[in-house]
């Protein structure tokens, strides 16, 4: 299981990785892929759409169910990476680099924990 | 997640030891897949070989004078001309004719049949059979005692031959071969499945089961074999349309309804359910759904012709062979055909899908 230090992840197992321009890229965890499974459906939000912090902005489907992604902050989307609806896999074949979307104007986050923290967290996450 | 009073198989060490994701269901403990993920298993099914652990089904003897009275009286289909070694499914009505299992039946011989029930209702099905009870014949619960494999795929003929004599293989689907020797111990062993596959259904006295697990994954690495869990084991049955209980039948829905009237033999004298099946009008059946828009369509979701609600959903998944989302669906019989379009509402989204024949898979 991979833990990248830069990013900051939530307890609902998204990353966000800040860019030194104020945006940011959300994707899901290494550990929100392997427990979700094979991935094959992401339903994504519009270029444009404002996401709230906690809340759901997309929902991504493995074979057996439908799970909701929830935003780490509050902010607007600049970018979406539509490419991933084609090849929903690639979240679990390289989660860090299968951004669901970029956002900026953040406003307000989550609780954001650090790699080492979350690492520490999942591992008191039992099994769905 | 509660695990607490979970039971585990014969099998539960071997499932962690293959990496398997264990978890509930119908009250045991199971791996609802291993490593390799559910669509690889899935693969390998269709075009290899996997291995199954559904040890949690149910096992019940009825033995007896009166045991083919019982059945035929008991179920929906027509058992009096079972040959010994042979197989058949049915249904298991109540009064309102509400199917309460679907099951297969296994003749051993004259007033010696194996009845294999859905885990979730197998102390409901034995306390009914005792209940229903007519004449010289006794129901027992052997599933404590039993564990069960599924091989099954295009290399399960060959694999099975590394460990069972080429005589005491079934050669006819849905025939089986009672006490058979498998690799030194004693099995039953059926030409049946529920993946659309060729493969074989493998009973064992739950103490020689871990061993012939490893033995089979062992001769089997050759043929592709892989273990596979209750993930591929619902998408390969949804994608050959096969129906599951509490999805596409329950006790408030007839077999007929559930698309399953080739089982259901209203020209024998009698059986439980019968009259009322005679009596009801149909008004429902089962279709196929193959999703033609943007989205995975699940079970319980409301299907719409135009504006008009016309049904819901009993199953649905993304099906790994076909590569399509796929669906069934219970729908007023006369609202729909096959090659309309209609829609499904996945949680506020209108999703477009097409009615399309089944199975969505034959092999």
């Amino acid at each position: 299981m991979n833990f990248p230090e830069e990013l900051w992840y939530t307890k609902s197992h998204e990353w966000i990785r800040m860019q030194e321009d104020g945006s940011a890229q959300i994707g899901l965890t290494d550990y929100a892929q392997h427990e979700l499974g094979d991935l094959v459906f992401v339903n994504l939000p519009a270029v444009g759409d404002v996401l709230a912090a906690g809340e759901t902005f997309a929902d991504v489907e493995s074979v057996k169910a439908v799970s909701d992604v929830f935003s780490p902050v509050t902010a607007r989307v600049a970018a979406v990476h539509e490419e991933l609806a084609d090849t929903p896999a690639d979240i679990n074949n390289a989660p860090y680099e299968a951004w669901l979307v970029r956002v900026e104007n953040i406003t307000a986050h989550e609780e954001l924990l650090n790699a080492a923290d979350y690492e520490a967290y999942t591992k008191t996450c039992t099994v769905e | 997640m509660e695990k607490e009073g979970l039971r585990k198989t014969p099998l539960y060490e071997e499932h962690v030891r293959c990496g398997g994701k264990l978890v509930p269901f119908a009250g045991w403990l199971l791996p609802v897949q291993y490593e390799a993920g559910v669509l690889t298993e899935h693969m390998a099914v269709r075009s290899k070989c996997g291995l199954f652990d559904v040890s949690h089904m149910g096992e019940i003897l009825c033995q007896g004078k009166d045991a083919l009275a019982n059945l035929n009286r008991l179920l929906t289909n027509d058992y009096t001309s079972l040959a010994d070694g042979q197989a058949r499914y049915s249904p298991m009505c109540n009064a309102q004719g509400g199917v309460i299992d679907d099951l297969i039946v296994y003749k051993a011989g004259d007033g010696d049949y194996f009845i294999v029930v859905n885990a979730a209702n197998k102390d409901k099905d034995f306390a009914w059979m005792c209940s229903q009870a007519q004449g010289d014949v006794v129901f027992s619960d052997r599933s404590a005692d039993i564990a069960q494999l599924a091989l099954q795929g295009p290399a399960a003929p060959d694999i099975i031959s590394r460990l069972v004599a080429a005589e005491s293989i079934p050669a006819a689907y849905y025939s089986c071969r009672f006490n058979v020797p498998m690799d030194g111990v004693p099995a039953m062993i059926s030409r049946t499945g529920y993946t659309g596959e060729d493969g074989f259904e493998i009973y064992l006295a739950a103490g020689d089961a871990p061993r012939i697990w490893n033995r089979l994954l062992a001769v089997g690495k050759e043929y592709g074999l892989c273990p596979c869990g209750l993930g591929a084991r619902d998408t390969l049955r949804l994608e050959a349309a096969m129906p599951l209980y509490g999805h596409e039948m329950d006790e408030e829905v007839s077999p007929l309804a559930a698309g399953l009237k080739m089982f259901v033999k209203m020209d024998k004298p009698d059986f439980i359910g019968k009259a009322a099946l005679a009596a009801g009008t149909l008004t429902e059946k089962r279709i196929g759904l193959q999703v033609t828009g943007r989205g995975i369509v699940r079970e319980q979701q409301d299907v719409y012709s135009g504006d008009r609600r016309v049904g819901r959903t009993t199953s649905g998944t993304y099906a790994p062979f076909l590569q399509q989302a796929v669906a069934m669906a219970r729908v007023q019989a006369d609202a729909v055909t096959v090659g309309d379009r209609l829609t499904v509402d996945v949680r506020g989204r209108r999703v477009a899908v097409e009615v399309v024949k089944l199975p969505f898979y034959k092999r």
